[in-house]
């Protein structure tokens, strides 16, 4: 019987670990798509994060702070398109701006509030369901974040295979001079794509520091927005493969977490270095199998019309 | 309106380094305004910022100091850049030539060993972070790993590591329990250069290093090779330049630049091995490299440029209790904007007549 708790609390917090990664990295992959390399994400994720918990800190309310989150992490990334999709300027150096800027605006809005602690957001348990053994808390234990990724990526699955908007993005991203040269407003849909981006980026921060540690800390991120976008990579920008790759990363990082309370005698940096050892060795596996396959084809080339 | 950018053929000298300035002037307008946000009074705020730290010896010393790291660092990515090769772990990178130089401090200690100990240090630091570089470096030949995601990984192991370093097998015994190493013997040391301040060797170390950097960039084969390599990739493969020892090559000088500038300053102004050994030099030199147009002098420039935002930082913090991370906001505004007025001076803006589509 307590196996089975023990069980079930271990795979929970599984899922709480992987909703933030599963987050960002869904909406990276909806701006590569569409042929945007956004490395803004960590910026927006932690500008989420702060803007998050300082609205929901001085209004009480945690359906406002996630809402300023997600809008923080549009707003930045309206920055980054700006730069990348506006100006046509190189992505990877824009992403890189974004991301020093929100870390550096995030630490401003964040300042007053170290040390300062919420009530985390509830775990919606739905009476009976989530009794059942290991599965019960798993799914049906979680917090409203872990349903929102899901509820996501089955919205994101289904708008890249059955919708028009879904078509006319994937043909953005795969080759720009010809959607440009049906009349798609490539820009336009670019600019959407990575907006929706930094919405998803925010949320995620938003999880971290309204749900999954309700504080805030500067450097509470740690990189996720970074594994997001190796994610995505690992994912071959297929939706469901990022599924299974967010979920496994939440075990890496929780499997570190669970050897470390055992104290087994191994140093815990080597532990906590786990999750960004194994997403090296994810990129270099994947590279090494798909030589690229499935990158969309105009994947960071910016677009100037009649260039 | 419809906006449309239109490639200038004869962009004038002139606008190459106006570019920067403008960059310049939009970043302290903004930092108006944030100082505003924030409620501080934006004159006395600029004044403490960025006026004050040039008023004395100290303080012009110290700028020199904290400009040291990011000029080398951001030369050794300039040779990265321009072979399109985005090494963006510097920051690991230093650490890694931090550790493995301090590996022989530490196993000299109290030995008296002699004047050798410095200059194999340098040496070792500089192995060390070019090896720490050619990791992502051989994952992108190899197996075409993105390079930008694998030294930037690394950036944390590196980190995890030297905090297991200076809290386990490296830390002094006689520290209180301080996770840090001992305090470097003498001759493990950099030299100071004035009698007061902090002002070491290692600036002229840089500048050699900016020389020789300007020399082969400029003047040789080598650097040739760099550029077309990144610019017209085939073109180089025509001219039979090979692209994997391209990438090697330039992210083993990026690392041994950065590795240099790890093993510099933590045998100069910190003097022993800490948990934390730097404010993002590795990341802030980016910006240097971009603010210097990736040229070695241009990076001299704006290493002083972004150092002034740490000393400014570091001020703002103490006598205005202003969060550190103004600095960051600065440094990241002032990317922003390089790049914005970079595109600003080589394109002109034309409004579209019509209903051309966007």
């Amino acid at each position: 019987m307590l196996d089975t708790v023990v069980l079930g609390a271990v795979l929970a917090s599984v899922v709480a670990a992987a909703t933030p990664l599963l987050l960002a990295a869904l909406g990276e992959l909806v701006a590569e798509r569409a042929g945007t390399l956004n490395l803004g994400v960590e910026g927006m994720m932690i500008i989420g994060a702060a803007v998050g918990y300082a609205t929901a800190y001085g209004t009480g309310s945690l359906l406002l702070g996630t809402l300023a989150g997600i809008l923080a992490g549009v707003l930045l990334s309206l920055v980054f398109a700006g730069l990348a999709i506006w100006l046509a300027t190189n992505q990877v150096a824009s992403g890189l701006a974004t991301t020093i800027l929100g870390l550096g605006l995030a630490g401003l809005i964040g300042a007053p509030y170290v040390g300062t602690r919420l009530d985390g957001a509830p775990e919606l348990n739905i009476p009976g369901l989530s009794h059942i053994p290991v599965i019960g808390p798993v799914v049906f234990g979680q917090d409203a974040f872990v349903y929102a990724s899901l509820l996501l990526l089955a919205a994101v699955t289904y708008g890249f295979a059955r919708t028009r908007l879904g078509l006319i993005l994937r043909a953005v991203g795969e080759n720009h001079a010809a959607a440009h040269a049906l009349g798609h407003p490539v820009r336009k849909i670019r600019t959407l794509a990575v907006m929706f981006g930094g919405a998803c980026a925010g949320l995620a921060g938003a999880h971290l520091s309204l749900a999954y540690t309700p504080f805030w800390a500067s450097d509470m991120t740690a990189g996720r927005g970074w594994i997001a976008l190796a994610l995505v990579v690992f994912s071959a920008w297929k939706p469901l493969w990022l599924l299974a790759g967010a979920y496994l990363f939440g075990a890496v990082s929780i499997l570190q977490l669970h050897v470390q309370g055992f104290g087994l005698g191994i140093p815990s940096q080597l532990l906590s270095s786990l999750p960004y050892l194994a997403t090296i060795a994810a990129l270099v596996i994947i590279s090494a199998l798909k030589k690229g396959q499935g990158a969309p084809g105009s994947l960071g080339v910016p677009f100037v019309p009649d260039r | 309106m419809p906006l449309r950018l239109e490639r200038q053929e004869n962009v004038p000298a002139y606008g190459l380094v106006l570019a920067p300035l403008m960059a310049l002037v939009f970043t302290l307008i903004v930092g108006a305004i944030m100082f505003v946000l924030i409620g501080q009074d934006p004159v006395r705020a600029f004044g403490i910022y960025f006026v004050e730290p040039l008023t004395d010896l100290w303080t012009i010393q110290e700028l020199i100091v904290k400009a040291c790291p990011l000029l080398l660092i951001g030369i050794g990515l300039s040779f990265c850049y321009r072979a399109n090769r985005w090494n963006i772990g510097a920051e690991g990178q230093y650490v890694a030539g931090a550790v493995v130089g301090s590996w022989l401090a530490l196993m000299t200690h109290g030995m008296d060993a002699g004047p050798w100990v410095l200059p194999a240090m340098l040496l070792l630091g500089s192995i060390g972070g070019a090896l720490w570089g050619l990791i992502p470096a051989f994952l992108r030949v190899r197996f075409g790993a993105s390079e930008i995601l694998t030294s930037l990984m690394l950036v944390y192991v590196a980190q995890l590591g030297l905090d297991y370093l200076v809290r386990g097998p490296w830390r002094d015994p006689a520290g209180f329990n301080f996770p840090q190493s001992v305090t470097f013997d003498d001759n493990a040391l950099m030299p100071l250069l004035m009698e007061e301040g902090r002002l070491h060797g290692g600036i002229i170390i840089a500048l050699v290093v900016v020389a020789v950097a300007t020399f082969v960039l400029g003047r040789t084969l080598v650097g040739f090779s760099i550029a077309l390599g990144g610019s017209a990739p085939r073109a180089a493969a025509f001219a039979g330049f090979d692209e994997r020892n391209v990438t090697y090559g330039v992210f083993a000088v990026s690392g041994a630049l950065a590795g240099l500038a790890g093993i510099i300053e933590v045998a100069g102004p910190i003097g022993q091995l800490q948990p934390s050994i730097s404010p993002g030099y590795g990341f802030t030199a980016i910006i240097a490299a971009m603010l210097g147009r990736l040229h070695p002098v241009g990076v001299l420039i704006a290493s002083l440029v972004l150092a002034l935002t740490y000393i400014g930082g570091e001020a703002a913090q103490v006598s205005m209790r202003m969060p550190f991370d103004v600095t960051r906001v600065f440094q990241g505004t002032l990317l922003i904007a390089i790049l914005a007025s970079d595109v600003l001076v080589r394109y002109r803006v034309r409004r579209v007549e019509g209903h051309a589509h966007a």
